[in-house]
This record gives structure tokens, C-alpha cells and sequence, in this order.
């Protein structure tokens, strides 16, 4: 048994379960091996997914120098960028708005409804974007990159706002009570104290909807124009034709990046103060 | 500082009421409230929790405005003035000091809203580090330090403006026995020598009766009695005061006569006993047959026979305090009462219980309640 090997001579514990162990490896060995042999083949020196043929860069290399895949990372990260900005601003109005003024009457309501997005199927949500956008468009004749960033910063909103908002609830309120006993007007309250402490939640709100909006494949899909391929969208369309260790190699650059902002999103919402 | 400026009202509460919520959950947190708090005072305000004491505080502080009523500072109307343009600081119960900033960039905070010169400031923020024994501890963080140092901090903080008045909201509730008994000493200290006004708020009757100049006693948003401490414990008007600070005797006494003077006089008779006593008799009572005795427990006096005694009683428990021993009596009517006496070392006098002994009370000792 998994248990006895790594069983050791506890102090009897009231919450000791039984078998804990091994479904947490067994959890631990479905998430990690996959992604595993992603990353291991994304060095394959020959173009088959699932032999191994040598260790090589040349899908890094071959992918670098796709100008495809170029203009399609280029473009994700322009999309992230701003709609994480965007999403973060308005989610951190909309925490403030729900947590630092007194209840009001509907409070519940909208806070159901600025999370609303995380229950709707995103596929509903996409066939609305592209039927929205069409009209808009046949309208203002404008075809640009904005139609993504709206609607990446739409679904980001919630995904910015939990963190913030669990920063702020865990924050007490007469801090700031404090600062205005001590003659700052509620601007100078916001901006030397409820901004400072806030900071890291902001942060975090930050990087997780940037990293959700990298990642996005459906909205993405339906209301992006001929041309408009994100990375994600163009590997979608990469799978409909030859498959080469290629794509292992844009999907472990991806995971890096991903892991690099979990990483500094980590470091953010470590509870300093 | 002059006799007239001494005497001057700091604080004038005029007919002030704070409501929250509509009928019929409709609570009144307050009602119609009015007190004056003279300059340079050591004012407490007591009373259980739930009483309205740190709504009067916040009310005061302008972290709340009144449903009626009005306020003054020092002669000026504060009722509708936000927190941020009134010279008055609080000592928030949980310190609420900002966790983003050093010792010392807390204390100076007040001070830079204030916009002082820069050299003011640093001056300040050392004189007050020293006033609480706190300058090797300056540039450490608030959470790196224990929690009667960040108290500590939090005194200084609302010091450091020099406000007019300093609001205290149960400041020392979290401290252990040892360095709240501590605290309270150096609050008296800074009282005086900064010579502001202080408005300590506590349900801790011991606290109020060490560190203030008056008292006012609070229950369900009115103020019962103000006073010093020694009117307070002496002469409580009602029985709520009396039972709040200090342990106490309510006896029931039948009004034999009264005589009106200067103030009425009355002549009483204890629970169905023979003497006659004489005590002063509030004006709101002189028409009444009965009324309640207060007397508190260390003013009567336990003897091992019953004649020529007050009160007769049998022992029915015995509680050691130390200094003290608290004797328990059932009197000859049933009511209970307590007798507290200075324990000697050599004393002959060991009853024991069910014991049949006499109680003698002063006359001095006795005081009718108005209620």
C-alpha cells in the first residue's frame, strides 16, 4: 500500500483520514503526468508525437522562426496586456464599491451579477459577443483588435475581482477610520493607506486575468476576424493538419510563461502584513 | 493653567440621540444624552456593554453623526464636522495601527496630514516615542512588536497632533492583568502632562474608579450619575450605580417620617427591625412609605453575638480574598447580606457557618436610592 510507504509514527491526530494519501497521489500523477510528456517531447529530435527520436531545440527554434506563430503570440499578448489592465481597473472599483461603502439595498444583487460570467457557459457568452459585434460592426465599419480585448476584459472582470475583493474583506475598516481620525480627507485615506494595503490583491487580480485571457480558446474562436489568430486559436487550427512536436514546444512556452506569473502572483498574495 | 481655563467645557453633548435601524426593530443606541466634559479632565465613561458608551465615543469622534442633538468643542458646533477636520484623536480598542508603515511612520502620519513642517514632525515624533518609552523600536514594522508595545504606539499616534481631546475606546481591554494595572499608571501620566482631555471609555468599574476625575455611569443609552469616583462608590443615586460599581446590600426600609429642611431627612426602619435610622431622602421619594437602602458590604460590621446588633443573621458562606473576607448572611426576613471585613492576623473572631450573628451598620453608612 502507497499509505504504508510513506506511513509514519504520528501523535494521534483527530483528523488523520485514511487513504488520503494515495488519492492525492493519484490526483497529483493524472494532473502532472501529461503535462510531463508534453514538455518531454516538445525536445524530440524527430517529428512524431509519440516516438522518440533524440533530443533537439529544433521545434523551439522552428517555432520562432514561424511567422504564424510570431504574429499570433504577439497578438495574445497584446490582448492579455490590455485586457488584464482594463478588467483589473474596473474590478478593483467594483470591489471597492461592494465592500467600503455602507450595505445597500441590492448589494447581493450585484455581487451576483459581476460574477455572473464564471457560471455562464462561455460558449453562450461567445455566440452573444459574435452576434453583438456583428451588428456593431456592419455599424462602424471597424474590424481592429478592440472587439477581442472587450471581450477578453468582460470575462477577465470577475476573475480579477475575487482576489481583490477577498483583500479588501480581509482588511479592517478601521484602518481606515483610523486615517481620517488623523485628518485625511477620504482621497488621502484611499491613497496612503486602503491603495497600499490593497496593492498585492490588485496584483493578483492582475495576473490571473492575464494569464486566463492568454489561454482563451472559445470567445477567442468565435469573435475573432480572418487573420486575427491568437496563439491558442492558431494551434486549434494547427491540430486540423499535420501535428508536429511543434506545438509541444508553443504549449511549454506557453506553461513557462503561466508559470512564471503563478509564481509572482504567489509572491504578491503571501500574507506579509 | 488658569482656574477659569481649567474649568472651561471642553466637550458640550446637548440633548444628543443616536437611533439605528426604523420601528419595529428601531434601536436606540442613544437617548437624549447631554453631559459636559470640562479641558484638561480625565473623563470615563462606564457602563456594561450595549450601554451606548462607544456610540458616544464614535458620536464624539465623528466617525458618526447624531440622529438629534448637538455637540460642541470648545465652544464650536462639531455635529455635522467629519472626522478629518476636528481636533480629536481616538485610541482605537484594536490599536488599528497601519501595518504598511514603521513606528514612526505611524506617529507622524496625524502630523504630515496636518502639514507640518518636516523638522516639526521628526522633533514630534521623537518627544512622543519618549513619552512612551519606545525610541530603540522606531523603525520597526507594527506587526514585529507585541501588543502592549503597539498599544503604546497607538498612544502615540493620536498624541502626536496634540488634539484637544484624546478618545480612548477600551484601550486596555487587551492587555494581561500585570501591564493593564501598568497602563493605567502611564495613562494617568500622559494625562497630565500632555493636559489634554481625555475621554476613556470602559466597562472595568476598578479601571474607572483608579484613573478618572469624574465617572459618568451609563445604562441603555442614558447616563444615570456623574460624578467623581468617590460620589460615585459613596453615593450612588440608583441602584443600577450602585450595583455596577463595587459589590453591594439593598435592603428594603419602611419610612417612619420625614423632615423637610434643606434637603429632606427621613427616619428609617431595616427590614422589619426596631431601630430607627436617619438618612437623607431624595426629593423624588419624600411622599413614599418605602424605600431601598443601599449599604455597601465593608461598611457594616459582623459581631459573634446579636445584641445591641443592626441586623440578625445566619452565616452561609465564607469567601477569602486575601486581604478581605467576604461573610455571607441570610437575615432573619430571608434576604441575603454581605458583610466584608479586614482580615488581622490574630484575629480571634472565626465563625462558622450556620452561625447565628449580628450585623452593625453606621448610620453614615446608610443611603436611600431614588429608585
Amino acid at each position: 500500500m502507497l499509505n504504508r510507504l510513506f506511513w509514519k509514527k504520528r501523535e494521534f491526530s483527530v483528523t488523520y483520514q485514511f487513504g488520503f494519501a494515495t488519492i492525492a497521489l493519484i490526483c497529483f500523477f493524472a494532473l502532472y503526468a501529461p503535462i510531463s510528456t508534453l514538455v518531454f517531447y516538445s525536445f524530440n529530435a524527430g517529428n512524431n508525437l509519440m516516438l522518440w527520436e533524440g533530443f533537439s531545440f529544433q521545434w523551439y527554434v522552428e517555432a520562432s522562426k514561424n511567422e504564424l506563430v510570431q504574429e499570433a503570440a504577439i497578438r495574445s499578448l497584446i490582448i492579455a496586456v490590455c485586457a488584464s489592465l482594463i478588467s483589473t481597473l474596473v474590478a478593483t472599483m467594483a470591489a471597492l464599491g461592494t465592500t467600503r461603502t455602507a450595505p445597500f439595498k441590492g448589494q447581493k444583487l450585484i455581487f451576483i451579477m459581476i460574477n455572473q460570467p464564471l457560471m455562464v457557459p462561455e460558449i453562450v457568452t461567445a455566440v452573444a459577443l459574435l452576434i453583438f459585434f456583428a451588428i456593431i460592426k456592419t455599424f462602424t465599419n471597424y474590424y481592429g483588435l478592440g472587439y477581442l480585448i472587450t471581450a477578453h476584459a468582460a470575462f477577465c472582470v470577475p476573475f480579477a475581482y475575487l482576489p481583490i475583493k477577498a483583500r479588501l474583506d480581509g482588511m479592517d475598516l478601521s484602518m481606515e477610520t483610523a486615517a481620517g481620525d488623523l485628518y485625511a480627507t477620504p482621497f488621502v485615506v484611499f491613497r496612503r493607506i486602503t491603495l497600499p494595503l490593497l496593492w498585492p490583491g490588485i496584483l493578483a487580480g492582475a495576473m490571473l486575468s492575464f494569464v486566463i485571457s492568454l489561454d482563451d480558446v472559445i470567445i477567442t474562436e468565435f469573435v475573432k476576424t480572418a487573420g486575427q489568430d491568437t496563439l491558442p486559436t492558431y494551434m486549434l487550427g494547427q491540430l486540423r493538419r499535420v501535428i508536429t512536436p511543434e506545438i509541444n514546444a508553443i504549449s511549454s512556452v506557453l506553461l513557462a510563461v503561466s508559470l512564471v506569473v503563478v509564481t509572482i502572483f504567489f509572491l504578491f498574495t503571501r500574507k506579509r502584513y | 493653567m488658569s482656574k477659569t481655563k481649567k474649568d472651561a467645557i471642553a466637550i458640550h453633548v446637548n440633548g444628543v440621540g443616536k437611533y439605528f435601524g426604523s420601528e419595529p426593530n428601531l434601536v436606540k443606541a442613544l437617548d437624549n444624552v447631554s453631559i459636559d466634559i470640562r479641558r484638561n479632565e480625565f473623563f470615563t465613561l462606564l457602563g456594561p456593554s450595549g450601554c451606548g458608551k462607544t456610540t458616544l465615543l464614535r458620536l464624539i469622534a465623528g466617525f458618526e453623526s447624531p440622529t438629534f442633538g448637538q455637540m460642541l468643542l470648545d465652544n464650536q458646533d462639531i455635529t455635522n464636522l467629519p472626522p478629518y477636520h476636528r481636533s480629536v484623536n481616538t485610541v482605537f480598542q484594536s490599536y488599528a495601527l497601519f501595518p504598511h508603515l514603521t513606528v514612526a511612520e505611524n506617529i507622524s502620519f496625524g502630523l504630515e496630514m496636518l502639514k507640518k513642517p518636516k523638522h516639526e514632525i521628526s522633533a514630534t515624533v521623537d518627544e512622543m516615542l519618549a513619552l512612551v518609552h519606545m525610541e530603540e523600536l522606531k523603525h520597526r514594522r507594527t506587526d514585529q512588536i507585541s501588543g502592549g508595545q503597539q498599544q503604546r504606539v497607538a498612544l502615540a499616534r493620536a498624541l502626536a497632533p496634540k488634539p484637544d481631546v484624546l478618545l480612548l475606546d477600551e484601550p486596555l481591554s487587551a492587555l494581561d492583568y500585570k501591564l493593564r494595572r501598568g497602563m493605567q499608571i502611564e495613562l494617568k501620566r500622559l494625562q497630565l502632562e500632555t493636559g489634554i482631555t481625555f475621554i476613556f471609555v470602559t466597562h472595568d468599574q476598578e479601571e474607572a474608579l483608579t484613573m478618572s476625575d469624574r465617572i459618568a455611569v451609563m445604562s441603555n443609552g442614558h447616563i444615570l450619575q456623574v460624578g467623581t469616583p468617590n460620589e460615585i462608590y459613596y453615593n450612588p443615586q440608583e441602584r443600577f450605580v450602585a450595583d455596577f460599581i463595587g459589590e453591594s446590600n439593598f435592603i428594603e426600609a419602611e419610612v417612619v417620617s420625614v423632615t423637610k429642611g434643606r434637603s429632606a431627612t427621613a427616619s428609617l426602619r431595616l427590614a422589619g427591625t426596631r431601630k430607627t435610622f436617619k438618612a437623607n431622602m431624595p426629593a423624588s421619594k419624600s411622599k413614599d412609605k418605602t424605600a431601598t437602602v443601599f449599604i455597601r458590604p465593608e461598611h457594616a460590621k459582623l459581631q459573634k453575638s446579636t445584641r445591641g446588633a443592626t441586623l440578625t443573621g445566619t452565616l452561609t458562606n465564607m469567601l477569602f480574598f486575601g486581604t478581605d473576607t467576604n461573610y455571607h448572611l441570610e437575615l432573619d426576613n430571608g434576604d441575603a447580606f454581605v458583610v466584608r471585613s479586614q482580615n488581622e492576623i490574630g484575629h480571634a473572631f472565626h465563625p462558622a457557618i450556620g452561625d447565628k450573628l449580628g450585623v452593625v451598620i453606621d448610620e453614615q453608612a446608610i443611603q436611600v436610592l431614588k429608585d
